[in-house]
């Protein structure tokens, strides 16, 4: 068993033709030499391919059928520090010893080098087989804000450990700081005896918050009240000073440990210029913390598919397997669409991201893109594991078939890196500025350049229509002005109509290189 | 701490999880093309334990060696990836039609070739001869001692090893002079997977091939020449679910179902 090689729609997307653009971009043009490191594009892709092949079979062999008891067992708090479910822990040391973990830091740091393509293509695989567990591996992004803004000798003193299995945590949210990050409250003060920096108060809701190594914003700027006074730092386990108070008893994603975090006189270094924390630092890792939780959500809804399809041509009533029925049919239609936009929609982002390194456009496309991902993919998720369990019926209800883990561990999608309606806040710049259109503009020259099908040609003109609709009800929602209330109302069906276009021409692509798509591309286009 | 030099011997078989209709020729030969290739499971299970010799004595040196043709090379990579420090295929026609006395010969004369070897593991058998001779006919033309169904290393030293073997009525533990060859069972330990690193790093590496005349053999103990086991035939018998059928959990049922099995000569 292995959760890539199975699933011809990743390698559609690892094999997508800008993936020759991001494999330069993630090697700086092929300078480095070595002998585990690419010469060329092919190399790199191959070597992609190579470590997504090792990943897929230990999702298949090792964390998918951990999955079930690790939601049984759960973490547990032991003197004030979490130790993970048995199967948790087996996950860990398998992923740390088959040298996967830290797959995008740089070589120099025991890196693999990967793209953001493969990161988010790692993470939708794990999250097929263990969506808790998924939340423990894509912590580790905590590592890429590291490289990127903390000091060389923080980057020396931190990254070399995350392939060993060092974990991370990024401690954002307070009791009054939820989806307001800009009132947090925990003290940061700088203890020029000792040269480092003193963490005080407390972090709730922290996942997997008994890491080795946390992110943690405080506020360092005395008097302050606002995200200005903010900054970001990072604290060692090792060194003392956080207690864990709780962990709490959740709905779903039972195995990834979510904790309440006491801080008192922590000892910390700053990660960084001060000030920065909020709006430059945790944006930036929210961005690929929400690309993350799209992976999560994809990786779901491809669980839920495949329990649904099973289930369908298994289960007979009447005589016939209940995927005989068209009403079954139409679900599974459906489950099987939402979850081929919505990752189409996520390769395109993820590769946006990679090339951003090199591009300010592209850094322009991947930050209007993030929202919409972490948007539709969690919101979809949740209507596959509804779906999945009404294809199963009674039996779906119960305890003994994975979907019900499914349903619960799905729950949290929307909510946690930023809730579905704060997506749609983050969406609005790119409606109001128009930066959507022009976006869904270039891939209509685009596809007015391809020979489509009959069937393609037909969604194509569908797009149009739905692009036309578009307007009209931005023109609608803007009677009063952008700023009025009125627009804010139609803002989330505006967001939602934005993303359906650009999936569709996403699909529409991906339908000219593979026909398999064009079911799922004419699904989103009839919703339009 | 002494450092030990092992032997793992691997084969490439056709994946019988996977056989389907097409994987005879008409003339009752096996249709390898049809057939995906695995690594034999019980020769991956001996290579972690080879592998946990290495972690108890981190300066041994684990050489895998397979035969078969060019794809075999495969084997190697996988072994090499997944912590074993070199290996090589035996490849030659001259190889061609071993049954398993020329097989065991020919690794045999393989390891020879290595100098002093401390410990050679393999698998108890392969999953498309399922013989289970292999093993025991190399530890004797080598003249070591064998332990065979293997299911556990517990102890190992410069002098000896100390294993339990897995047999029908329960454990037995065994402590057993060096050189020795070891076959390892089913139940013994999953092999750990490939790290990353090494899988990138030997993509670009060239796998070594040796031919029958870097083994310095006796050419009429080879192949077909010296192979005694001539097969007649292979049936491809797909048992489909139409043949199953309900036991009642009673003693007499039970009684009942013994008695057709041995009588179909299923079991004996």
């Amino acid at each position: 068993m292995n959760f890539y090689t199975d699933n011809p729609s990743l390698s559609l997307h690892l094999h997508h033709p800008d993936m020759v653009r991001v494999a330069e971009t993630a090697e700086k043009g092929f300078t480095e030499q070595g002998t585990a490191i690419p010469a060329n594009s092919e190399e790199a892709i191959q070597q992609y391919e190579m470590i997504l092949d090792l990943l897929g079979n230990i999702s298949a062999e090792v964390i998918a059928p951990n999955a079930a008891d690790v939601d049984l067992e759960g973490p547990h708090l032991v003197d004030g520090r979490v130790q993970y479910a048995a199967g948790t822990r087996k996950n860990l040391d398998t992923l740390v010893q088959s040298g996967l973990y830290g797959m995008t830091l740089e070589r120099r740091f025991g890196g693999l080098n990967m793209p953001r393509v493969v990161a988010v293509m790692a993470a939708e695989i794990i999250a097929r087989a263990d969506v808790g567990f998924a939340t423990i591996w894509g912590l580790q992004d905590c590592a890429d804000t590291i490289q990127q803004f903390a000091s060389e000798e923080l980057k020396q003193k931190y990254l070399p450990r995350i392939q060993d299995g060092a974990t991370c945590s990024m401690d954002l949210t307070e009791p009054d700081a939820g989806s307001d990050l800009q009132s947090v409250r925990l003290r940061a003060t700088f203890d020029e005896a000792n040269n480092c920096w003193r963490l005080n108060g407390v972090k709730r809701f922290i996942t997997n918050g008994d890491a080795d190594i946390h992110l943690v914003l405080a506020r360092s700027e005395e008097g302050t009240t606002d995200g200005r006074g903010l900054s970001y730092f990072v604290f060692d386990r090792a060194d003392g000073g956080m207690t864990v108070r709780r962990i709490e008893n959740k709905m779903g994603i039972k195995g990834s440990p979510t904790a309440e975090l006491v801080f008192s006189n922590a000892p910390a270094q700053l990660v960084g210029e001060r000030r920065l924390g909020l709006i430059k630092y945790v944006m930036s890792l929210m961005n690929g913390a929400r690309l993350g939780v799209g992976a999560q959500s994809i990786g779901l809804c491809e669980a839920a598919c495949r329990e649904a399809d099973i289930y369908a041509a298994t289960r007979e009533q009447f005589g016939h397997p209940i995927g005989d029925f068209i009403q079954v049919q139409d679900i599974l239609r459906a489950m099987h669409a939402r979850t081929l936009a919505a990752r189409t929609l996520m390769y395109e982002t993820a590769r946006y991201v990679d090339l951003s390194a090199a591009s300010k456009p592209a850094s322009r496309v991947a930050d209007m893109l993030t929202p919409l991902v972490k948007l539709m993919a969690s919101e979809y998720a949740n209507r596959c594991a509804y779906d999945c369990i009404q294809i199963h019926g009674g039996s779906g209800f119960m305890k003994e078939y994975a979907c019900e883990r499914l349903y619960r561990d799905a729950r949290i999608l929307t909510i946690y890196e930023g809730t579905s309606q704060l997506q749609v806040v983050a969406a609005l710049k790119g409606i109001v500025s128009g930066g959507y259109l022009k976006i869904v503009a270039d891939y209509d020259a685009k596809a007015s350049t391809l020979t489509l099908t009959p069937e393609l040609a037909k969604c194509l003109a569908a797009l149009r229509k739905g692009v036309e609709r578009y307007n009209a009800m931005y023109d609608n929602a803007a009677t009063e002005g952008t700023s009025a209330p009125r627009f804010e109302h139609h803002a989330r069906r505006l967001t939602e109509q934005v993303a359906l276009i650009i999936m569709g021409y996403l699909l529409l692509f991906d339908s000219v290189r593979d026909n398999a798509y064009t079911d799922a591309c004419c699904w989103i286009t009839e919703q339009l | 701490m002494p450092e030990l030099k092992i032997v793992v011997l691997a084969k490439q078989v056709p994946d019988t999880h996977n056989v389907g209709g097409d994987a005879m020729n008409p003339d009752g030969t096996v249709n390898r093309a049809a057939l995906p290739t695995v690594f034999n499971p019980e020769d991956l299970k001996a290579l972690e334990m080879a592998l946990q010799v290495k972690d108890r004595m981190p300066g041994s040196h684990i050489t895998v060696v397979t035969m078969g043709p060019q794809r075999a090379s495969q084997i190697i990579k996988d072994s090499c990836a997944r912590g074993a420090d070199d290996g090589f295929v035996l490849s030659d026609a001259r190889f061609a039609g071993s049954d398993t006395l020329a097989t065991s010969y020919a690794l045999s004369q393989a390891i020879r070739q290595l100098g002093k070897v401390d410990l050679v593991f393999c698998g108890r058998q392969a999953i498309d001869g399922d013989t289970a001779q292999v093993g025991p006919q190399v530890a004797e033309k080598l003249e070591i001692p064998q332990v065979t169904y293997a299911e556990e290393l517990c102890n190992v030293d410069g002098n000896s090893i100390v294993l339990n073997r897995r047999l029908a009525d329960g454990v037995e533990q065994v402590r057993c002079t060096l050189p020795a060859l070891v076959t390892v069972t089913a139940s013994a330990p999953d092999c750990r997977y490939p790290h990353a690193h090494r899988l990138l790093r030997l993509a670009k590496e060239e796998v070594k091939f040796l031919n029958a005349d870097d083994v310095n053999p006796d050419l009429e103990r080879l192949g077909l020449k010296g192979s005694p086991t001539k097969v007649k035939k292979i049936d491809n018998i797909v048992l489909s679910h139409k043949e199953s059928c309900q036991v009642d959990a009673t003693p007499e049922a039970l009684s009942q179902l013994m008695a057709t099995l041995s009588k179909e000569h299923i079991i004996s």
